[in-house]
């Protein structure tokens, strides 16, 4: 849909200029990069995120807006692309799913080894063998250890804004950022979105000031091999050997959470529209019971939770936004009066269990919460997820929390098997 | 000093720059051929330039951090991606308006040939604005020699240990012209002028450039390191190597291979092979097959010349 | 500590002389310039420099007399073989220390 065909109705809020469209996430997202003035953009299609891909496309022949916009031959060649242009100070986007975020791996590792502030929207899809174009988070979540910010989107408004946001942080940090949103249940979906104005977002979006230098007149060299050990340069200063190097990386990541944080208000400020935390809380304050999960699937368990208090238990949701850096203390802090931990995931580790669940059970070691956790993998593939599902796993949960049964050894995956 | 001569001039030893981009003291072995191929790259384009770099001797070359032996600025990037790199630096300084700096993505034939094809096709289509330069040491030299799309037939290397490279090697000058790009050039680190003299050409032309050099290695071919320059002009005398270059399609043979095909005859193949320990394995039939490969290829460029 | 003092966030290099260390320590033969038969020493203007044009390396100056910067010097030879007048013979280190 093109602006001309979207329901449009032009607002406006107290100081600000917003113009409410229904909008699918692909579009959602290809209106959060044209915000955000990305000035370079190569992206390869891929089912589902290929109408996003198109959307820029329009948008930059139609002169919406001025990019150079690089019809690349693969994935690895697009994040190729991206994080040379951004070593040269260029503000970049390009956006994937599944196989091609899995061919862009080494690239992955690399952009954020560089210290590029590099943005990527993930459609999350399922990875084959064998093949399948749907929805799960395999993809993004295997991703986790590549030394990226991950956030993850419930709604086609949080992926606009968190791209927005992603700038901010990114280049405030100098580590990349990838923005997930569920493949056909958000980018195929319209749903109402508040798209803001252009001076709006420049005024919260300053413009990227790179820390890599590319000048003749003063030559250096970018990502050559790095020693084990600290080595002297010439003036005799001991600089970083690969450890410290990637260590810096790690700090930074870690310590992203304050900035998220501050990124988070500051929007709030200008849009009405607050992300002051790393985590949505539902029914949090009573509850004993909390589900966790991430991504689109996180409004499905407030359903569910919704259903379950009806039933009489006191059921709250934990809605996983940012997965990397993982936040421990928040995670910690909304958890503490639980007593079962109900935790969905669209991803699995195989041999081991879903990557939330373990890093859920990784935050609370040592917290002195003493809750039990339950893992369900779900919707892989694209399967449909119910939200009597879900609460139907919560009632499991409880009645084999009433046995005795304080936790499963492996989790159990809602399929036909 | 400062060396004034009147008019127009052809390059040469005397009248070439002193300005040097290439720091001595680098890693490369003694009698490098890329190492001296590189420094009149360098040169021809007077260090205005942001080089870009994959997993190669050249990497090797720019050394470890924190220090650098080159006076460029340069991004390395990963094995695949170094014509994707050079169209994202490109796109980078069009996007910031910085005019006047030239893109120069520097591979081995490993990283051209094989793994890096598929990123410079598809950059090649695009009629990305940058000179792409393979250089071929007909190996994977930096691994410590095996075997690439453009090692020769029979040659020993560590993944052809015995029985020696079963098949030829792939012509990536051919395979590039035929992406339509306005120019397509070969060239040799025995004759540095010929190949400053087309870098500074490509240089001038608008869109990508491809320039396949010879540089003959020592180590992995198995000669003296005092033999490079030898070994190399050994090549173009008997037509292994021919020096060309296509302008917007029409073709022109260059330095030492046009005077041979104006006023002289190429040298028979086996006195080149027969300098390199690497073709110690290489068949009677081999060398005759070789021999056929070279008088036709030489063949086609004359009457390429001649149409020209 | 250690690489505190060091403010890079990513491995940003810089150009520097010798970043392989005194690579003239690799050789076992060096080269020496014959004066009497080098050209441009011979003629005393800018002439022939076909060592200076070839060496890999970038240790020869394209001065009169040339100067080879044997610090960095590999020793690989180049310069002695390209020589049309052989004015440069390769020597063991030994023989000339």
């Amino acid at each position: 849909m093109n602006g001309t065909d979207s329901v449009s109705l032009k607002g406006k809020k107290t100081d600000r200029d917003s113009d409410k469209q229904i909008i699918d996430g692909n579009q959602a997202a290809a209106h959060g990069a044209k915000l955000s003035r990305v000035q370079v953009i190569a992206a390869y299609p891929i089912t589902p995120q290929t109408p996003l891909t198109e959307k820029l496309s329009e948008f930059v022949e139609g002169g919406e807006f001025k990019a150079e916009y690089v019809t690349v031959e693969s994935e690895h060649s697009a994040l190729a692309v991206c994080a040379s242009a951004s070593m040269v100070g260029a503000r970049v986007f390009t956006a994937t799913s599944a196989h091609g975020l899995a061919y862009m791996h080494e690239m992955l590792h690399w952009a954020a080894g560089a210290r590029l502030p590099v943005v990527l929207a993930c459609v999350n899809r399922a990875i084959g063998a064998p093949w399948n174009i749907l929805n799960d988070q395999q993809d993004s979540v295997s991703q986790r250890d590549t030394g990226w910010i991950q956030i993850y989107a419930r709604n086609n408004q949080e992926i606009l804004d968190s791209i927005i946001q992603a700038y901010k942080i990114a280049e405030a940090v100098y580590v990349p950022a990838m923005v997930c949103y569920d493949g056909f249940v958000l980018s195929h979906a319209a749903m109402p979105v508040d798209v803001p104005s252009q001076e709006d977002v420049d005024r919260f979006l300053p413009s990227y000031r790179p820390h890599t230098i590319l000048d003749p007149a003063n030559p250096k060299n970018y990502n050559l091999v790095t020693l084990a050990n600290p080595r002297v340069n010439t003036e005799g200063v001991l600089c970083h050997g690969y450890m410290e190097l990637r260590y810096l990386l790690h700090e930074a990541l870690q310590n992203s959470g304050e900035t998220i944080i501050k990124v988070g208000q500051e929007f709030g400020e200008l849009f009405g529209r607050s992300y002051t935390n790393m985590l949505w809380e539902d029914w949090l304050d009573d509850a004993d019971i909390v589900i966790v999960a991430m991504g689109s699937l996180a409004m499905e368990a407030i359903i569910a939770a919704g259903m379950l208090r009806e039933e009489g238990h006191k059921v709250g949701v934990l809605g996983l936004r940012v997965f990397r850096p993982f936040p421990t203390t928040d995670v910690v802090k909304a958890l503490k009066r639980s007593r079962l931990i109900v935790v969905f995931d669209k991803n699995i580790s195989y041999g081991s269990e879903g990557a939330t669940c373990s890093e859920i059970k990784s935050a609370l070691y040592g917290s002195g919460v003493n809750a039990v956790v339950r893992n369900f993998i779900v919707g892989l593939g694209g399967r449909d997820v119910k939200a009597r599902e879900l609460a139907d796993a919560v009632n499991k949960s409880l009645l084999s929390l009433k046995e005795g049964v304080l936790s499963s050894q492996y989790s159990e995956w809602i399929c036909d098997i | 000093m400062i060396f004034e001569r009147i008019g127009p001039l052809k390059t040469s030893a005397i009248n070439l720059t002193e300005t040097e981009y290439l720091l001595p003291g680098n890693r490369t072995c003694p009698g490098c051929a890329l190492s001296l191929a590189y420094r009149h790259i360098l040169k021809a384009l007077e260090g205005h330039v942001i080089v870009t770099v994959p997993a190669s001797c050249l990497t090797v070359l720019h050394g470890m951090y924190p220090v650098t032996s080159v006076n460029v600025p340069c991004v390395n990037t990963p094995f695949a991606s170094t014509a994707a790199s050079a169209t994202g630096l490109v796109a980078g300084l069009k996007a910031l308006g910085k005019k006047g700096l030239t893109v120069l993505a520097i591979a081995g034939d490993g990283g051209t040939h094989d793994i890096g094809i598929q990123a410079l096709s598809g950059a090649a289509e695009r009629g990305d604005d940058f000179i792409y330069v393979c250089y071929d040491n007909e190996g994977y030299m930096n691994t410590g020699n095996q075997r690439s799309s453009s090692t020769p037939v029979g040659v020993i290397t560590g993944t052809t240990p015995i029985l020696g490279k079963q098949q030829g090697q792939k012509d990536i000058a051919t395979i590039m012209e035929a992406h339509a790009i306005p120019y397509v050039a070969t060239a040799n680190a025995s004759y540095p002028l010929d190949l400053y003299e087309k870098v500074r050409k490509a240089r001038t032309i608008q869109g990508t450039k491809f320039i396949h050099v010879f540089t003959p290695c020592p180590p992995g071919w198995d000669f003296l390191f005092g033999d490079t320059i030898k070994i190399g002009r050994l090549a173009t005398e008997t037509g292994w190597v021919v020096l060309y270059e296509v302008e917007h399609g029409n073709f022109r043979l260059t330095a030492a291979s046009e005077s041979i095909a104006r006023r002289g005859t190429l040298k028979p193949v086996r006195e080149y092979l027969r300098e390199q320990g690497r073709f110690k394995s290489i068949t009677e039939e081999q060398i005759n097959k070789l021999q056929d490969w070279v008088n036709t290829r030489w063949q086609h460029c004359l009457d390429r010349a001649g149409n020209s | 500590m250690g690489t505190r003092n060091c403010h890079h966030i990513c491995d940003e290099s810089s150009p520097g002389i010798g970043e392989a260390g005194r690579t003239g320590e690799w050789r076992d033969v060096l080269p020496v310039i014959d004066q009497k038969k080098c050209t441009p020493v011979r003629q005393n203007k800018p002439a022939c420099y076909l060592c200076w044009l070839y060496c890999p390396d970038t240790v020869i100056s394209k001065t009169i007399p040339l100067e080879i910067n044997l610090e960095y010097c590999k020793g690989c030879g180049i310069c002695a073989e390209v020589c049309p007048v052989q004015a440069i013979t390769m020597v063991n280190e030994d023989k000339v220390l």
